[in-house]
């Protein structure tokens, strides 16, 4: 346990009280300027004074950490429950990270069905594998992201708002790591265990099911959990420019719009947070399947 | 609707050749002439449709309208292109790879740093990082520094883990031998651990290179200067001129993969050796 903490929680924790340092130290340059516009002219200001100045502004260039979990706190609240909207719209940040998570895992949903599938008839087919295979990894080349605005205008335009045009573009950055895999996975299984297979005169899909679909899900999951973290980044970006009110990315354009840095930070903080635990909880799902499944060392292969 | 049925003939005729194709062709004819046909009949089959059904103009336009666009506002578009990519996505693609590489360098010397960085770059790489474009696009303006500086950003820590990853991927034996042969630090860097990296850095290249071309785009619809290919999409879109936004895809979609098929060719020359590169 001792070995444990010196060897891998040790190094972590010092390489993250070295970025909260330079964090504090690099605010006091980056928010001097508003300090010295505040003073009165050739004021000399003490460098404590400047420094508690610069760590406690209002609307600072560098919120320091503690302002933004101050912030965290007071907006995570689950107020908007019982209470009316203030002001025209919702402030809770856990209101506005719920929007975004179901918009991600919506798009996640649907980009794991459309990879599997396709993983599938690339798998099951070579007329697929040769014709879509390479225009899947040409569709990852395009900053697809860029039309998220047209993608959402052209869909308002058919009559389709709110999850599924965000869901799409979660969709389009999420397939492709789960096609790449779900692919590489299916293709994994030893070949003496196929023959095994045969020598017990298995169907098709029994082999599928019971031997190349239980060898692929070491790679799934990898797969799956980078699809997560880009189904959020598509969501988070759909938000933006699509007239949306709610949302972290909503937010964002929001305050940006009224330089209120410290909410910007902590919307910022709270997508973390979201990354954070969906892939800390699809770790813990990959090691329960891994282990019923009898896998010791899950392989990392993606991509 | 003699267009739609024309459609569904013309997909019907080209997969049946393509399924010909892949079996008659040899496997390396195949891996190019079967794909590109698969292309071709999309395009085809998008353009027939829309004709046929007469799809509105704001919902798709008509790829050959897409193409003429590509043609007819090339200067426009150049000077997009020059801005976003040349400028905005190239310089803080390298400034964020060199830089993440000269970290892994630091790292690959104490096991300390490794341990600490490994972990928290994987974390850090799941982030939605794009998040940070309107910040720094209030730190550093409207111009290309700031998209520049998002680029950075986003390409660092994946970047960061692969090249560490890369640098620790030598094992025992190889580096006992290296000491055998009484090799030079120096020496043991250059023959063995960078050789030894450079799938990993390769990879690394690879993944971040949809990111900086997202980051920058993104970057532009928080602040720009009136040229840039983010900037011409948003206003596009407001103004309903979509051939012009999909000329922008287009012309973005060519640098993407152009790029990607550069460092396809640079990984083969120089993992000639890797598995995954054998023949």
């Amino acid at each position: 346990m001792v070995q444990w903490l010196a060897r891998s929680v040790l190094p972590v924790m010092t390489i993250i009280a070295a970025i909260v340092l330079i964090w504090y130290a690099a605010a006091v340059p980056m928010n001097a300027g508003r300090t010295y516009m505040m003073a009165p002219d050739d004021a000399e200001i003490a460098l404590p004074d400047l420094v508690s100045d610069t760590w406690a502004q209002k609307k600072p260039r560098l919120p320091v950490p503690h302002q933004i979990v101050v912030e965290v706190r007071k907006q995570a609240t689950f107020s908007w429950i019982w209470k009316e909207k203030r002001r025209g719209y919702k402030r809770s940040l856990i209101y506005h990270t719920w929007v975004t998570l179901s918009s991600t895992i919506f798009g996640f949903v649907l980009g794991l069905v459309l990879g599997v599938s396709l993983s599938l008839a690339i798998v099951y087919s070579r007329v697929m594998d040769l014709s879509v295979m390479p225009w899947v990894i040409t569709s990852q080349t395009i900053p697809i992201i860029a039309i998220a605005p047209m993608i959402i205008v052209i869909m308002a335009a058919g009559g389709m708002t709110g999850l599924m045009p965000k869901g799409v573009i979660s969709m389009y950055l999420s397939y492709f790591p789960i096609v790449v895999g779900m692919t590489k996975g299916l293709r994994s299984s030893e070949p003496i265990l196929e023959d095994q297979m045969k020598t017990w005169s298995a169907t098709a899909f029994q082999t599928f099911w019971l031997l190349r679909l239980p060898s692929a899900m070491p790679f799934l999951f990898p797969a799956m959990k980078i699809g997560l973290a880009a189904a959020l980044v598509g969501a988070v970006v759909a938000e933006l420019p699509s007239g949306a009110r709610a949302g972290l990315g909503a937010r964002l354009l929001v305050f940006s719009y009224r330089s209120e840095t410290i909410p910007m930070w902590a919307n910022l903080v709270s997508a973390a947070l979201l990354a954070g635990i969906l892939v800390v909880s699809f770790g813990l799902l990959e090691r329960a399947v891994n282990r019923r499944l009898g896998f010791r060392n899950a392989g990392d292969v993606t991509s | 609707m003699m267009l739609v049925v024309s459609a569904f003939v013309l997909w019907a005729g080209l997969w049946a050749l393509n399924i010909i194709l892949a079996r008659r062709l040899s496997e390396q004819q195949a891996r190019i002439a079967v794909p590109v046909i698969f292309g071709l009949t999309l395009v085809l089959v998008v353009e027939l449709m829309v004709r046929g059904l007469n799809v509105s103009f704001v919902i798709l336009p008509k790829p050959s309208e897409m193409v003429v666009r590509l043609f007819t506002s090339y200067e426009m578009l150049w000077e997009d292109f020059a801005q976003t990519i040349l400028k905005g996505a190239l310089t803080g693609y390298i400034v964020g790879c060199g830089a993440a590489l000269m970290v892994a360098f630091l790292a690959s010397w104490s096991d300390f740093l490794r341990r600490g960085l490994l972990p928290l770059g994987n974390f850090v790489a799941a982030l939605p990082v794009v998040g940070l474009a309107p910040i720094m696009v209030m730190w550093f303006g409207f111009g290309w520094e700031s998209k520049a500086a998002i680029v950075v950003s986003m390409c660092f820590f994946p970047m960061l883990v692969n090249c560490v990853q890369g640098l620790a991927a030598t094992n025992a034996i190889e580096r006992d031998l290296f000491k055998t042969y009484a090799a030079s630090p120096v020496q043991q860097l250059g023959l063995l651990r960078l050789p030894a990296a450079m799938p990993f850095v390769l990879n690394g290249l690879k993944v971040c290179t949809p990111l900086a071309l997202i980051g920058a785009i993104v970057a532009e619809f928080f602040g720009s200067p009136s040229v840039g290919m983010g900037f011409r999409i948003k206003t596009s879109v407001g103004s309903l001129s979509l051939d012009l936004v999909w000329a922008e895809i287009i012309v973005a979609a060519i640098a993407g993969t152009g790029f990607f098929g550069l460092l396809l060719i640079i990984e083969r020359s120089l993992t000639f050796w890797h598995p995954s590169q054998r023949r």
